[in-house]
């Protein structure tokens, strides 16, 4: 039995790796219809092998287990292994669920593009990457997974080429995520000169023997070693998961195709960072310093790029800002060791938000392939199934009762505050804050794209129409989860012993075991109606609902008012759409600066002073000092003879006089 | 009776003469070759007055080969002088400079 | 006889071999002396595979020993043997020999006897280097291989080769003579012999050692290159042939370090462990300066040269930490910075060979007309910024993990390459392979033939297996490596 459930393991991530590589090594071959069928087919079994794995751990079979040796090196073997249990399983459905869905949707996003093939095989080899990181068990196949997601997502962002606009953010995105990526190889080196190890199960369990130990990383000052660790694991999740300041490749990230904003840079791979400080909970509940430094990270993004969300208008950055924001949520929720909130969020988030995504690519297709929202309005008549679902999503995220985004975002804000943690107080600020600016910006991409009067030129308007099925069907099946996961999942997740073999929380940082406190001893049906009760009496869901009414008084109501706040808080808003200046600020200092000094080096030090000065100026010293002695060498036997019988002459004396 | 000083203070002014010859002599390649054919017969007066003095024949053993090596020596020589005059149509020293650095 | 004489058959096959290839004469029989050099050098391989399946992973001793009396008045002997870290590197010269062989089928037309000849003489003289157990046997091999790489680089090279070998010659020997100074020295202070065992009980003070690892550090750091005496290589590399560049980048370079292993850390242990800041902060300089340096770079071949020599910053680092894990990362990094170098200047090559030129601003948009070129330099490319699951990552992550217990900020400052690896590479394939066509040159380009898919097919597949499993190429390492270990952490006061 358990040798079969091996194998089921094994199969989940191979069967996708197998579709992409024959996909992509054999596209010409195999045609359209063959690369698609064959992806397809891949995920929907990984698929279905997942969720009869999530059944078979929730049924209590968890596996730990190595698959083979990497290699051996002081001793130590390096293995690539896998690690089922519950996080990984909830995990595992997520990614390939989202992961289908946008396989299918893409059979109609992409049916022009003479890329298909290729796209398919990408998409196909990311999976199999998020399930590699997702499904492993030692810290060394985690940052396997970790990188070979951001190589899929650096491809995917550029595969439009010849845009240079793309393959600008695609080498930005991919930079950006290795800064982050040398604090987590950092983290890794001191995982394995603290613990001797890499292997998950036994780092966490001897977390409580080097609780005293210190690091002098900067002398004169002694860090616990687990609140390095622990930040340094951080710094790999900020680049992963877009945290300020290593958010900057994200929006940027938008020029790829929009079924990848959905499945990459919204729905899985930015919620790697989430996951892994999920995963790795036993030793951020050692540190507290580290607990703070999560929690004010996030609330500093959830609260600043929402912010930035409400200036845009391509429909994709909105939604690009808008995960920025929610990453800041789950981060947040992470910081205050709510780490099952954050989980639960970043599960029903996949949905609505990857619903968003294709959504907006509907429209996107619809009006060929304009992403300008001032240039659309009126679309609800035009894609009447495309909106139904927007509304959806966007109802999700805007966090109303009863979907999905409300349980999940209420139960991260109830989490913040209940939490006594340093900086507690002002992320509670920045997450209530927040939730007004997420209704707004949602309900505001709402209005401007399906409501108010068409503003395309009429050639464009006349074009527009429902898109076909195989991108309605994916929307529709993201749209159910949409709706039920909250409430389906509020229960077990937050308040049973879901994640009790995954994650740890220590029992003075147990939020939401405070919470559950309040739905003791009751039915689900009850918690989930008591859960929303509680919330509609709480600010956030007025703060929602006051953010909706806001949007729908700019921009339905009397849309001359954005005109006229613009121009009265001129300067802020000119802030806003500079994106704070970072990028510019980014690309100044950071990559102007090092290909500066790069060229500096290159002239004044390898040029000038190795080459010029020491390697030729050796030469020309030599030469130097050959002139002078040059006019020596006359070509006159008899002076030659001379100066022979004078040197004779000269050793001669010396001869005699010594002796 | 001749002193063996004699013989020698003959072969030191012989031996001048030649030094003097190879470098005061500015022109003639030829004249360098005799200088350097005076300066061995000087070598070889002084050989041949210890080896009377002696009275050991080794010395003029050793005459008859330096007059040996001496003719081959100024026999190539001149036949250089010979090669190099039909290239360079001059035997005078001072234009005789390729290897002036 | 085979049997007990393998090493020789597979230092002095390919240069047999070589005089045959140079028999079939002018280019008028080119396509003979192709098919024959192929044929040798696959030999080779096969002789070298052998050595690798009978070697004894557990066993800490030198293997398949000969010893035979060269010169024994001064007790010269051609005695050779090899442990787990010579056998990879004799594995990678053999096997870069035959890709070069492959990848110049088509390239080169003038004088193709010779230079393949050529390449064959060096293969035997590089095993040679790997496998000489006698101090004077490693220098005359050191030296020789000289020549066919100087001829290389003079007659099948750039424009400006003749400036570049010089460099490349005056630069080299000035390191080796004063190698050759330090073995005279050891030679007269020990009981005279030039056996390296012999060499490693000599004892020596401080003051005398220092003087022995500066001499030896000279040879070696120059070889590397370490900086600040890296300039010829950038040079050397620019002028090659493709084939000249593939074998110093790929092989030829892991001579220093295998110097460094094989005399300056047995031979002048305590000088070693003085010096080692010293080495650390060169290494540490070579991997981020270098590493700006390439940022700036306007030449392929420029850029790839200084991104190895910031690579094998890692592996002089890796060496002076005396920590097993780095070691056991340095040698792995030598031999997968074998592979993608040599891959990286292939492709480069590939590129030159259509558009005679390595200016970066010439090309643009190369993937749409060569779109299975651009797959396998994307990848050639993400090994050399060091991607999990390529042979890059595995040298990287070790000695990463093994510097970091010695001390962190080594550790951070190497880890820099993980940003500024990434930056180079991928900046100069973004001007290179992305974007709009740039020029009617790049409109007109074929993708890469069967013979060049061949050749970085066998590459890939070498690459990805190194990364995915890099077990086999650990295994016989370990324990020479803790022999060397053991061998430089004995004082020698």
């Amino acid at each position: 039995m358990m040798d079969s459930m091996k194998l089921v393991y094994l199969a989940i991530p191979l069967v996708c790796l197998f579709a992409a590589i024959v996909a992509g090594l054999f596209g010409r071959q195999i045609g359209r219809t063959g690369a698609h069928t064959i992806t397809i087919a891949g995920v929907a079994t990984a698929c279905a092998l997942s969720i009869y794995v999530y059944v078979d751990v929730m049924a209590g079979n968890t596996f730990n287990g190595t698959v083979y040796i990497w290699g051996i090196s002081d001793n130590f073997p390096f293995e690539v292994g896998f690690l089922i249990d519950s996080l990984t399983a909830t995990m595992m459905v997520i990614v390939t669920f989202v992961s289908l869905m946008v396989h299918i949707y893409t059979i109609g996003y992409m049916h022009e593009d003479p890329g298909y093939q290729r796209f398919f095989s990408y998409i196909s080899l990311f999976t199999f990457s998020m399930l590699m990181l997702v499904m492993s068990n030692n810290f060394l196949q985690l940052f396997f997974g970790w990188e070979a997601v951001g190589l899929v997502s650096y491809l995917l962002i550029g595969f439009w080429y010849t845009r240079d606009s793309a393959i600008y953010a695609n080498m930005k995105a991919f930079l950006v995520n290795r800064v982050g990526d040398l604090g987590f190889l950092i983290g890794i080196a001191a995982i394995y000169a603290t613990f001797g190890t890499l292997d998950y199960n036994a780092v966490f369990a001897s977390v409580p023997e080097v609780i005293n130990q210190s690091i002098e990383v900067i002398p004169g000052s002694e860090w616990s070693i687990i609140s390095f660790i622990c930040i340094m694991l951080f710094i790999g999740a900020m680049g992963k998961s877009a945290q300020v300041p290593l958010h900057v490749w994200l929006p940027d990230s938008m020029e790829g195709p929009t079924p990848i904003s959905a499945l990459i840079h919204a729905a899985t791979m930015v919620t790697a960072g989430i996951f892994m400080v999920a995963r790795t909970s036993p030793l951020f509940e050692f540190s507290e310093t580290a607990l703070s430094v999560v929690m004010i990270i996030g609330a500093i993004t959830a609260f600043f790029m929402a912010l930035l969300g409400l200036v845009q208008n391509d429909i994709k950055r909105v939604v690009a800002y808008s995960t920025l924001s929610q990453l800041g949520y789950m981060t947040v929720g992470l910081g205050v060791s709510g780490y099952a909130a954050s989980i639960f969020h970043l599960g029903t988030h996949a949905f609505f938000k990857a619903l968003l995504f294709l959504a907006a690519g509907s429209v996107i297709i619809a009006m060929h392939h304009e992403q300008d929202m001032r240039k659309m309005g009126g679309l609800r008549k035009f894609l009447p199934w495309t909106y139904i679902t927007a509304v959806i999503g966007s109802l999700a995220l805007a966090g109303i009762p009863p979907f999905a985004g409300f349980f999940s975002k209420d139960l991260i804000i109830e989490s913040v505050h209940h939490s006594e943690l340093f900086g507690s107080g002002i992320a509670y600020v920045a997450v209530l804050s927040g939730v007004i600016l997420t209704a707004f910006y949602s309900f505001r991409l709402l209005f401007m794209t399906f409501h108010g009067r068409p503003r395309m030129d009429q050639h464009t308007l006349q074009h527009v129409k429902e898109s076909p099925m195989v991108v309605i069907l994916p929307l529709l099946l993201l749209a159910i989860p949409s709706m039920i996961a909250g409430a389906m999942f509020i229960q077990p997740m937050a308040f049973s012993d879901y994640f009790s073999g995954s994650i740890l929380v220590l029992p003075q940082h147990d939020v939401i075991g405070q919470i559950a406190e309040h739905y003791h001893d009751k039915s689900t049906v009850e918690i989930v109606f008591g859960f929303m009760l509680h919330g509609i009496m709480q600010p956030p869901f007025w703060l929602a609902i006051g953010g909706i009414f806001l949007a729908w008084l700019f921009y339905i109501r009397r849309p001359e008012l954005p005109g006229r706040v613009t121009e009265s808080v001129k300067p802020l808003y000119n802030l806003l759409l500079n994106k704070y200046y970072l990028d510019d600020f980014n690309q100044k200092f950071f990559a102007n600066g090092t290909v500066g000094i790069g060229r500096l080096l290159s002239k004044f030090g390898d040029t000038v002073f190795i080459d010029g000065w020491l390697v030729n100026g050796t030469a020309k010293a030599v030469g130097y000092f050959s002139r002078i002695l040059k006019p020596l060498q006359s070509g006159l036997v008899n002076q030659y003879a001379f100066a022979m019988i004078i040197g004779l002459l000269v050793l001669m004396t010396w001869f005699l006089s010594v002796n | 009776m001749i002193a063996l000083s004699d013989y020698l203070i003959l072969g030191a002014i012989l031996f001048s003469i030649s030094v003097a010859g190879i470098f005061l002599n500015r022109k003639n390649v030829l004249i360098l070759l005799m200088s350097i054919e005076l300066m061995l017969l000087a070598v070889n007066l002084n050989f041949i007055a210890f080896s009377h003095y002696m009275n050991d024949l080794a010395g003029q053993v050793f005459v008859f080969f330096i007059l040996t090596v001496a003719a081959a020596e100024s026999a190539i020589g001149l036949a250089i002088i010979i090669v190099l005059f039909r290239r360079r149509h001059t035997i005078n020293i001072q234009d005789l400079d390729s290897l002036k650095g | 006889m085979f049997e007990a004489n393998q090493l020789s058959v597979a230092i002095w096959l390919p240069i047999i071999g070589a005089i045959a290839v140079l028999a079939t004469g002018n280019d008028q029989r080119a396509g003979l002396a192709r098919v024959l050099a192929l044929l040798v050098s696959i030999v080779t391989f096969l002789v070298t595979l052998l050595l690798y399946t009978g070697f004894d992973k557990a066993s800490a001793k030198l293997q398949y020993i000969e010893d035979t009396p060269w010169i024994s008045a001064l007790n010269i002997n051609y005695s050779l043997g090899i442990d787990g870290i010579a056998l990879l590197l004799i594995l990678l010269t053999s096997f870069i020999t035959i890709i070069v062989i492959i990848s110049a089928w088509k390239v080169i037309r003038e004088k193709v006897a010779q230079y393949m000849a050529a390449f064959l003489i060096m293969e035997g003289l590089m095993i040679g280097v790997f496998s000489a157990t006698d101090a004077i046997l490693f220098y005359v091999f050191w030296e020789a291989m000289l020549i066919p790489m100087f001829l290389i680089i003079g007659i099948w090279g750039g424009p400006n080769r003749i400036y570049a070998t010089i460099k490349f010659f005056l630069y080299t020997l000035l390191g080796s003579l004063l190698m050759l100074v330090a073995l005279v020295y050891l030679y007269f202070a020990g009981n005279g012999s030039f056996a390296l065992a012999d060499l490693y009980t000599i004892k020596l003070t401080l003051a005398e050692q220092i003087w022995i690892f500066l001499a030896f550090f000279m040879a070696f750091a120059v070889k590397i290159p370490m900086f600040p005496v890296h300039t010829w290589l950038p040079d050397a590399h620019v002028e090659a042939p493709t084939g000249g560049s593939v074998v110093l980048a790929a092989i030829m370079l892991k001579m220093g370090a295998y110097g460094f292993i094989r005399f300056n850390l047995p031979i002048t242990p305590d000088a070693s462990h003085t010096l080692s800041g010293f080495i650390i902060a060169l290494s540490l300089i070579a991997i981020v300066y270098i590493a700006m340096v390439a940022l700036a770079q306007t030449d392929m071949k420029k850029l790839i040269a200084y991104s190895s020599i910031s690579h094998m910053g890692f592996v002089t680092l890796g060496l002076f930490v005396f920590n097993k894990m780095a070691i056991e990362g340095a040698v792995i990094q030598m031999i997968s910075h074998g592979f993608i170098s040599g891959a990286m200047f292939l492709c480069v090559g590939v590129l030159y060979d259509r558009m005679h030129t390595r200016k970066m601003s010439d090309y643009g948009g190369v993937a749409n007309t060569m779109p299975k070129f651009a797959a396998f330099m994307m990848l050639f490319a993400m090994a050399n910024a060091g991607l999990p699951g390529t042979s890059g990552f595995v040298g990287e992550f070790l000695v990463i993990l093994g510097v970091f217990q010695v001390n962190v900020w080594y550790a951070i400052i190497a880890g820099t390459t993980l940003v500024l690896g990434a930056a180079y590479t991928l900046w100069m394939y973004k001007r290179v392979i992305f974007g709009a066509i740039n020029n009617k040159n790049v409109e007109t380009l074929n993708d890469i033939t069967n013979r060049e898919g061949l050749y970085l097919l066998i590459l890939t597949i070498t690459v990805l297996v190194m990364g995915l499993w890099p077990a086999p190429f650990l295994d016989v390492i370990h324990t020479s490596v803790d022999r060397v270990l053991a061998l430089s952490s004995v004082t020698k006061l």
